[in-house]
């Protein structure tokens, strides 16, 4: 319980020890699934419980992981899926927020309680009936599939209204002196000034839709439509995901992405997914 | 410099018609009034609608069969396993991640040495595919090749069918749920114990406070109670809404042992298309969602707030 | 001795030596003040001295024991801090209570519910009620006593900062700031509160503070820090009149002390063209520094020429920004405001110096004595 004064190395090593013991096991399944990647089976079935390979496997490895899905496509499909999603999150939550948080008129308080409302819904409730609608005008099993649920965020409503609120009202003004129109304050004055709620809020949602299995596990039966997490269960359902190097390997392809990102960006990263947290 | 005077700009011609700042507020929430309609407050209204009917995709008709699909959830097996298994996964895994999150949030706090490393390390699962980590922690588990059992066997541990025994798979969906959330809590509870004012801990150390446990009880715990019931209402929603791993690693087997509410929801609805029925479990799973959020504001209401 | 002993602590951060071997002496019941600016380790010291740091050598004797090895809960001190560090979730009442329920009740009987049922723990929970409820009676927060310390202004947080550090009468008041966040009127009259309180209960204090003020109005001593070491320790008198230091001279004080280049001569001292009537103990040519405090001067029919630059009008009272005509250094001097009718800016007027007062700085900064004063001419 933070003691005043700054301990030596030697009284240290217990925190140090137990944090330390701790780490080993969340890290655990990261270094035995690199190490099983770079495995030939005989060795993985062997009865050693080495890290490091004997005989190098890797290629052999990676290139069966490529040759039998199309890893590279999963994850470009994810990052359109994301990047798509993120785009049009932004659009429709950015200026309700700003209307919610600067502007005054009647309903306001409405908006904002419809907005609550949402906060409190978990994403899978509305699944079934957007599944309905999706079969009823054939778009199941496409990008817009993918994405059209999602592009209503009102955890971003919520956010970028807490974040617009604490701006000057001066600011405002200022821009309506000059001249600008309601829409170019949005995102010329008001948005660039609450960059770092827009980065973890960025941040948020690409993991969140990054790492989604639920939503493309419903629409998605093409192979070529799969995202990095569905990609996972369609290789495991190949021959090949009885080949535990190379579905380990697989699995460290679509993780790397992510966790790269994390690791550059570590401070941005938990702030968003922290404060985020009211609604996953 | 020469003094030249500005050129004057020509003043801006006047918009055609000027909008008020109201229709100009409503403009600007259109899209997302509209969509927010379309895709989450419209399909709940009607998921709830949907879950008195006994709707099935493809069936053409449906009829309103009242408490018909409620009544039928208290008589499937499945799905009394599957609320019975989701309510004990959050009974393990949010206390026991709680409480290892709060020792090791307080243990990183305590020293300056590795902090950052330390938080970003268990901050790792979160973020990563939990997909693909279920898959490496099927590997770790694997009763014959797995490197837990070779562990174990070293002690002298005979091996466990980890996933595939009906007494040990929930326990260790458990396990990989506490692994999965852990940072979660532990950054959340970081972030709760450096807003407490390190000078309490030095009045309180003054006061007469002499054990580390005895300034736990008079500052860190009491100033941690908001953070706290954010946190368990938080980690319990996320515990209801495991799905991943189970969808991964064991399709709800061996013999319902590990079926979870989304799970069976899923399968009903998306595999079964029995759309009715499927509505009538998310609803439930609803249900419990919303009492938790109720029971958060309840508490959060009677107490002041003195941060 | 009793009071509280300091001797040789140094600490460092790092490279940085925050404070270097300071020792200090205080008497039984005394008000000492440590006063300097920011970042000259008065605060280090007063957590040191509480037992919140660790010196990295050097020892402390609070009352006569030594304690430098013992840990804060151990030393039988009390302290306000800046903030008030107040318990947000208790009571007033309880917040009062904490030092004397940690203290006098066992970890047993401390427990919430059951610790009631122990032995002895309701007689103990009456004396401490009524220990807390004397302590609101003294600093009049009686009618506080259920509330939270939200529910407070800064005056009264202020007010359970001091009665928790007074409920417990331990053996020395640590102050760390007190005053330094509430509003110029309650400063005022809370120094004097202050004051009162430590005359009643006659408990050594440590006080720390970066405001001149506070220090000088409040203590039996002040000791004027910079830079990891204490410069002067004297009464508030003696520091001001009697400075050791051109630090402590320009420190204390406001405006600030004036301060001029002269060089000693067989004569006097030279400013320019000009000789000073001063002798200085030192060989003919050495550059010193001479220090005329801005009260020392008065308008009179001759004296040191200057021009009026600024003036800045405070009531009772006028400050003229002028510059020297001897070497153009920019001077201030404070002057009774109903000596000042007329003067404008521009205008040039005879300052007459009371020599005195003025004090003598060799290339160092140390103090030096003036030789008895010879009335010789000015120019």
């Amino acid at each position: 319980m933070r003691p005043g004064r700054d301990p030596g190395l030697l009284a240290d090593l217990p925190r140090l020890a137990v944090l330390g013991l701790g780490a080993v096991i969340i890290l655990a399944p990261y270094l035995w699934m690199l190490s099983a990647s770079l495995k030939p089976g005989s060795e993985i079935f062997s009865d050693s419980l080495s890290l490091l390979p004997q005989r190098l496997y890797a290629w052999e490895n990676f290139s069966k992981a490529f040759r039998e899905v199309p890893l590279l496509r999963f994850l470009l499909n994810g990052v359109l899926v994301c990047a798509v999603i993120l785009f049009f999150q932004l659009l429709f939550a950015v200026p309700c927020a700003y209307a919610l948080a600067k502007l005054r008129f009647r309903g306001r308080e409405t908006i904002f309680a419809l907005v609550l409302a949402g906060l409190l819904i978990p994403a899978h409730v509305p699944a079934l009936p957007i599944y309905a609608g999706l079969a009823a005008t054939g778009l199941l099993d496409s990008y817009t599939a993918l994405v059209a649920p999602f592009v209503i965020s009102v955890f971003g409503i919520f956010m970028f209204r807490q974040a617009f609120r604490s701006l000057p009202e001066e600011l405002i003004h200022a821009a309506r002196i000059d001249g600008m129109g309601e829409m170019s304050i949005v995102w010329r004055v008001v948005l660039p000034n609450a960059w770092p709620t827009a980065t973890a809020f960025a941040t948020f949602s690409i993991v969140a839709h990054w790492n989604d299995l639920f939503w493309p596990l419903v629409v998605v039966q093409h192979e070529a439509l799969a995202t990095p997490a569905l990609g996972v269960l369609f290789f495991r359902a190949e021959e090949a995901g009885n080949d535990v190097g190379a579905l380990m390997a697989a699995s460290v392809v679509v993780t790397a992405p992510m966790v790269a990102f994390f690791l550059a960006a570590q401070r941005r990263f938990i702030q968003g997914v922290a404060t985020a947290g009211l609604k996953g | 410099m020469p003094e030249a005077p500005l050129p004057r700009f020509a003043a801006p011609p006047p918009a055609r018609f000027a909008l008020s700042e109201a229709a100009a507020a409503w403009l600007l929430s259109a899209p997302a009034m509209l969509s927010l309609f379309l895709l989450l407050l419209g399909p709940s209204l009607a998921l709830i609608a949907l879950s008195f009917t006994d709707w099935e995709l493809g069936a053409g008709g449906l009829t309103w069969i009242g408490l018909g699909n409620y009544a039928e959830l208290l008589e499937d097996r499945t799905f009394l396993a599957a609320l019975r298994n989701t309510l004990l996964y959050v009974a393990l895994v949010m206390p026991s991640s709680i409480g290892l999150g709060l020792l090791i949030a307080l243990l990183v706090e305590g020293g300056k040495r590795l902090r950052a490393t330390f938080r970003a390390i268990y901050f790792l699962p979160v973020v990563s595919l939990l997909v693909a980590m279920a898959t490496a922690w099927q590997y770790l588990l694997h009763p014959t090749i797995g490197p837990v059992n070779r562990l174990l066997a070293l002690f002298g541990v005979a091996p466990i069918n980890w996933l595939g025994s009906s007494d040990w798979v929930l326990l260790s969906l458990c396990a990989i749920g506490l692994w999965e959330n852990l940072g979660y809590v532990v950054v959340l509870f970081m972030a709760g114990l450096t807003a407490i004012p390190s000078e309490l801990y030095a009045a309180a150390e003054m006061d007469g406070a002499r054990s580390p446990w005895a300034r736990f009880r008079l500052v860190t715990w009491p100033l941690l109670g908001p953070t706290t019931l954010f946190v368990v209402t938080i980690t319990a929603i996320r515990c209801l809404r495991v799905f991943d791993t189970v969808a991964a690693l064991t399709d709800g087997g061996p013999n319902n042992a590990s079926e979870v509410l989304l799970h069976v929801m899923y399968k009903e609805g998306f595999t079964y298309f029995r759309i009715g029925y499927s509505a009538a479990i998310t609803a439930v799973f609803l249900a419990v969602v919303l009492a938790l959020m109720l029971i958060q504001t309840r508490i959060l209401d009677r107490r002041i707030h003195y941060a | 001795m009793a009071g509280i002993a300091i001797e040789g602590i140094r600490k460092s951060f790092g490279a940085t030596q925050v404070l270097k071997a300071v020792s200090l002496q205080l008497r039984q019941g005394e008000f000492l003040s440590l006063v300097g600016p920011s970042g000259c380790g008065k605060t280090t010291l007063l957590r040191i001295i509480a037992g919140l740091k660790t010196a990295d050598s050097g020892a402390i004797h609070i009352a006569g024991r030594e304690v430098t090895r013992l840990r804060a809960a151990d030393r039988d001190i009390a302290m306000v801090f800046q903030n008030y560090a107040l318990y947000p979730h208790l009571t007033v009442a309880e917040n009062l209570a904490v030092p004397l329920v940690m203290r006098a009740l066992t970890p047993w009987q401390r427990l919430p519910l059951l610790g009631r049922l122990a032995p002895g723990t309701a007689a103990r929970r009456r004396e401490i009620a009524a220990r807390v409820q004397a302590a609101a009676e003294m600093l009049r927060i009686g009618h506080l006593l259920d509330r939270r310390p939200v529910q407070l202004s800064g005056g009264q947080r202020q007010r359970v900062a001091l009665g928790r550090a007074l409920v417990r009468q331990p053996s020395a008041f640590l102050m760390d700031e007190p005053l330094s966040n509430l509003d110029a009127e309650l400063r005022a009259s809370t120094r004097r509160e202050i004051v009162e309180l430590h005359r009643a209960a006659g408990v050594t204090t440590v006080y720390v503070t970066h405001d001149q003020v506070e220090a000088m109005t409040m203590s039996d001593r002040v000791a004027v820090m910079m830079g990891g070491e204490v410069l002067q320790l004297g009464t508030p008198r003696e520091v001001y009149e009697e400075p050791a230091e051109l630090r402590v001279a320009a420190f204390l004080g406001s405006p600030r002390i004036n301060t001029l280049k002269v060089a000693a001569a067989p004569d006097g001292l030279r400013l320019g063209p000009v000789t000073l009537p001063l002798q200085a103990a030192a060989a003919p040519g050495t550059r010193l520094t001479l220090g005329l405090r801005p009260e020392a001067f008065a308008l009179a029919g001759e004296g040191l020429a200057a021009r009026v630059e600024h003036l800045e009008f405070l009531g009772a009272e006028l400050l003229l920004h002028g510059r020297l005509a001897a070497d153009e250094s920019p001077i201030i001097a404070r002057l009774p405001q109903a000596e000042t009718a007329g003067l404008a800016i521009g205008a040039q007027v005879a300052l007459a110096v009371e020599w005195r007062a003025a004090l003598l700085f060799d290339a160092e900064g140390k103090r030096l004595r003036l030789a008895p004063q010879r009335e010789a001419a000015h120019a």
